[in-house]
């Protein structure tokens, strides 16, 4: 098993936000989170990846045999998880170049590895660019700083394929792109799927999956996986909504 | 937030890395300041009468002259008794070559980055190097002076360009200009001095590096740069002093002339000790720089990136006096600590069609204070005078300051003048998306204050934009969560 969340509990303040999470992923799968807004997702991607703002109250999470939680955000990081963030986060005067230079050679650091030199990382640069289809320009930018709503999640995209983690957490990723964007960042994803990576895709719209096809649907509701099912899960709930769930959940 | 300032707590602890200080005997003249010791030191140094006089009014003035109030910093009054006034290597009076330099200092230069043997430095950067009072080597003169241009110690200037210094020595800094400037005219004890004849491109960058060694001794230089008609020089001036318990005090002039057409661009890091963390020690840094764009079309530009000193009191300032001259000045101030900084400049614009552009980036973390303190004046003449500034604050954890005393005073309504001022804090936002990225706090501070300063570091020589980067990241070490 790559990752397995055991009852995650967290909390943002005294408020409980996630109230005992359980989900197993291996390498090679893809799983979708779907759920209403202000269930939780992005709060559960925000723990995993050692956001500080949220404490953990109970549970535990193992990722390749490590204790996910007593590491630090950084070193998850380097342990090969990605999140593309929901928001991505503007860095006023860093291109992203230089921003997924210094990254990658601190991951590589942390690795054991030698640092990329120019010619190398240039290269890897140009062959990431043409997967998600980004242009030169757009990366020579300050980071994020006045990017259009779909540049920015392209380009989130982009450094998760410069920086080729063993589980991505893609929040959203599909929110603000258009329809031909929305497919060129979906076939980039599949692209980079290979049997010792795995992925997790929060979002709320079925058409997604019909690109980055998953394994695993869960719906997420009030701080729980209230629901898991196979892809025609995501199906159902396109069609009916989410109150059959909600009435579920109170049921219990 | 909290954990922005565990962050900045950690930062904050980093030591400062030139503190180490060398065994050279050096002869110093005693403590204090008067008349005497004005003369001992114009003496030392075998002056002209003419000198010694302009030092003597100086010192005069400055006797009747009381240190400016007005800045945003404090600090117990300076005892200027208590303080040596000339501190020299002791080595031969003025080395020819570089073989008769006491080989101790040569390493002591070495042991900061900086070569003085000239086939070592592939760089191609001729240097005056300053160690206590006097100049200790110029390099690559015999180049230089192939071109005509002049780079030698300021004493030796006085030797073998009397005229050149007579003539422009006080011309844009009187001596009565402001407490320090008089006090630095008195007791000045060398510099660099640099001349660039009609129409000469400078082939290299120039530069200046000071050095304070010597315990309780203050250091005064002064510099003094010509560029003459058509002529352009880029310069450079580095600095850095060993840690001690107390404050020394550094107080120079420095003064630009380009006449018509001319370029001058003049390019600081300051480095100077900034004290340890809880304030203790560091440097009390009064400089006065002026530029004066004498002739048409001339142009000056200040960069200086300050990242030390416990006390920065500086306005790199342009008097924009031909037509269609330019003034420009490029800052970032970085505090940490107990450092305060009150710094800026003046745009005086006298001639027509006369353009300034001011960019300046403060960025505060730990307790320090940061003041960017700016003035525009466009005189009734200065017909469609242009200025733009840009202020920029940024502010790490709750403990520290910025501040920002723009002044602006037109008297011509040609005149175009656009202030622009953001504030904003490091956002843990930020520092936690380059983290989800693999960076660690420190990389992850550095890169966003290296972007955040990104338009300053531009304006600077590639090589020295590198070591300005490192220094920016390693000032803030410890700083922020
Ligand atoms: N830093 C925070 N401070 C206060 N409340 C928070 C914070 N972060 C999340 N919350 C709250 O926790 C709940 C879950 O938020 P979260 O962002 O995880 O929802 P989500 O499922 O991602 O929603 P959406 O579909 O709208 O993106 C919301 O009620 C939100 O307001
Ligand atoms: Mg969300």
């Amino acid at each position: 098993m790559m990752l397995t969340i055991n009852n995650l509990q967290a909390r943002v303040g005294d408020k409980a936000i996630l109230r005992g999470i359980n989900l197993s992923v291996k390498a090679g799968e893809v799983h979708a989170i779907m759920g209403p807004n202000g269930s939780g997702k992005s709060t559960l991607a925000s723990v995993l990846t050692g956001r500080e703002d949220y404490e953990v109250t109970g549970g535990d999470v193992t990722f390749n045999g490590k204790d996910l939680l007593s590491l630090s955000a950084e070193d998850r990081a380097r342990e090969g998880i990605f999140l593309a963030f929901q928001y991505p986060v503007e860095i006023p005067g860093v291109s992203t170049v230089n921003f997924m230079k210094t990254a990658l050679n601190q991951i590589r650091e942390y690795r054991g590895e030698q640092a990329l030199d120019a010619v190398a990382f240039l290269a890897r640069m140009k062959e990431k660019m043409k997967l998600v289809e980004i242009d030169q320009s757009l990366l020579s930018r300050s980071l994020n700083e006045g990017f259009s709503g779909g540049e920015k999640k392209r380009n989130e995209i982009f450094q998760m394929a410069m920086l080729e983690p063993k589980l991505a957490i893609l929040d959203e990723t599909d929110s603000g792109l258009d329809i031909d964007a929305l497919r060129i960042v979906a076939t980039g994803v599949n692209k980079l799927r290979t049997p010792q990576n795995a992925t997790i895709v929060v979002t709320h719209y079925q058409r997604l999956l019909d690109y980055i096809v998953p394994d695993f649907v869960h719906v997420l509701y009030q701080g729980r996986i209230v629901k898991s099912g196979g892809r025609d899960l995501a199906l159902q709930l396109e069609e009916k909504g989410y109150d059959w769930i909600k009435a579920e959940a109170a049921a219990v | 937030m909290a954990s922005d300032q565990r962050i900045l707590d950690d930062l904050t602890s980093k030591e400062y890395e030139h503190g180490w200080s060398v065994d050279i005997a050096s002869e110093s003249a005693p403590k204090g300041l008067s008349e005497d010791i004005v003369k001992f030191i114009s003496a030392r140094k075998g002056e002209p009468d003419w000198l010694l006089e302009w030092r003597l009014k100086s010192y005069r003035k400055w006797l009747e002259m009381t240190p400016p109030e007005w800045a945003n910093i404090h600090y117990p009054a300076i005892d200027y008794q208590s303080i040596i006034y000339y501190s020299a290597p002791r080595q031969k009076a003025s080395p020819k070559s570089l073989e008769e330099v006491d080989p101790e200092l040569l390493k002591t230069f070495e042991r900061l980055g900086i070569s003085l043997t000239e086939q070592k430095r592939l760089s191609g950067i001729a240097v005056d190097a300053v160690f206590d009072s006097v100049s200790v080597a110029t390099t690559f003169r015999e180049t230089l002076a192939e071109l005509g241009i002049i780079f030698c110690s300021f004493s030796e200037a006085v030797r073998e360009h009397p005229e050149l210094v007579r003539k422009y020595l006080g011309s844009v800094v009187p001596p009565h200009d402001n407490y320090f400037a008089a006090l630095n005219s008195a007791v000045f004890s060398d510099g660099s001095f640099c001349y660039i004849p009609h129409g000469v491109r400078c082939p290299m960058e120039l530069s200046t590096y000071f050095r304070i060694n010597a315990a309780n001794t203050g250091q005064f230089e002064r510099t003094l740069i010509i560029a003459d008609e058509g002529s352009y020089v880029s310069y450079l001036e580095g600095c850095t002093a060993p840690m001690r318990d107390e404050n020394q005090l550094h107080a120079a002039v420095v003064e630009i002339i380009a006449l018509k057409n001319a370029e001058v661009k003049y390019s600081t890091v300051q480095n100077w000790y900034p004290g340890d963390k809880d304030g203790k020690g560091g440097i009390y840094n009064f400089v006065t720089k002026r530029g004066l764009c004498a002739g048409d079309h001339s142009k000056i530009s200040w960069t200086q990136v300050e990242t030390g000193s416990a006390i920065t009191w500086k306005y790199p300032s342009c008097v924009l006096k031909g037509d269609y001259s330019v003034g420009e000045f490029y800052s970032v101030a970085v505090t940490n600590h107990h450092q305060q900084a009150d710094t800026g400049t003046k745009m005086v614009h006298i001639g027509k069609h006369t353009r300034s552009r001011i960019v300046s980036k403060g960025i505060s973390a730990g307790k320090s204070q940061n003041s960017y303190r700016g003035q525009v004046h466009v005189m009734k003449r200065a017909v469609n005078a242009r200025n733009h500034s840009q202020c920029d604050s940024l502010l790490m954890g709750d403990r520290c300051g910025a501040h920002t005393f723009p002044y602006i005073d037109v008297e011509n309504s040609s005149a175009r003048v656009e202030h622009e001022a953001t504030t904003s804090k490091i956002g843990e936002d930020q520092i936690f998306y380059c983290q989800q990225r693999g960076m660690d706090e420190e990389s992850a501070v550095a890169l966003i204050v290296n972007g955040y300063a990104k338009e300053v570091l531009n304006q600077l020589p590639m090589e020295f934009a590198v070591e300005a980067q490192k220094l920016l990241a390693l000032t803030l070490e410890g700083s922020v969560g």
